[in-house]
């Protein structure tokens, strides 16, 4: 997995598959990252993704109520349809926004 | 009579026998000439079904799952069985945002998922004995064959 730190926004590069098997994985690294970094944006980068199910909802949400509780925010950039369709119907898209170009 | 076709898929409950699963089932269900978005539906589907079965029917132990698939007409009937635990109250496990583990950060989100991709979907448990996810999609509903005039 990629991750990338700038000042406090950390940018997640997601796998080409986000399921229960790799969700673990970005689960603790991502964590250990904002522990460490003072993190207070996370960006979700989906430009490798092409299969997400709720264990990627999971993840997403999990990460956005640690956010939440130090006061930022996470969003996320290069969704492609699918990916689109899957975050709508989660509800996720209520508490993140989906950037259609980068920052 | 419209042919029909059957598979058999046993596999350990492993986390990375997940992709295996729905990569499997994707190839089978080609037969049935299905678009990008149907592969992608039933992919995602499957991938609900495995998890489930390897985190609650086995709670991350590691034991025999099994996928039946069979395609009839324009159908495709799939069945992802475990035999762990199974579930006390179906219909509340079936309801959105529902989670027995939290802890897990399970988005409560799978059933309706295998829901919203499928066609229909029936879930058969007895606690103690697992659980069997029935599931089917008919694949170019609302699209129109497109046939060549013959000359």
């Amino acid at each position: 997995m990629k991750y990338q730190v700038q000042e406090n926004c950390l940018t997640v590069f997601l796998p080409n598959e986000l399921d229960h098997h790799n969700a673990e994985e970005i689960r603790k690294e991502a964590d250990h990252l904002i522990e460490h970094n003072h993190i207070r944006y996370v960006v979700f980068d989906f430009k490798e993704t092409n299969f997400m199910d709720s264990s990627g909802i999971g993840v997403i949400m999990g990460r956005y109520k640690r956010i939440y509780m130090l006061g930022g925010e996470v969003c996320a950039v290069h969704t492609n349809e699918r990916m689109k369709k899957i975050l709508t119907m989660s509800g996720v898209t209520k508490i993140m926004q989906i950037y259609e170009e980068e920052k | 009579m419209e042919h029909t076709n059957e598979m058999q898929l046993i596999f350990d409950s492993r986390s990375s026998n997940e992709s295996f699963a729905r990569v499997t089932v994707a190839a089978f269900m080609t037969s049935l000439n299905p678009t990008v978005e149907e592969v992608s539906d039933v992919k995602t589907a499957v991938s609900e079904a495995v998890t489930n079965a390897i985190i609650h029917g086995y709670e991350n132990e590691v034991h025999s799952i099994c996928i039946r698939g069979r395609t009839e007409g324009k159908t495709l009937y799939l069945e992802v069985e475990d035999t762990g635990k199974g579930i006390e109250d179906v219909k509340q496990a079936m309801e959105p945002l529902f989670t027995t583990k939290p802890e897990l950060e399970r988005s409560g989100m799978g059933f309706s998922f295998m829901e919203a991709f499928m066609d229909h979907l029936t879930v058969v448990s007895e606690p103690g004995k697992g659980t069997t996810v029935k599931m089917d999609k008919t694949i170019g509903k609302g699209r129109r064959l497109w046939t060549a005039q013959s000359l």
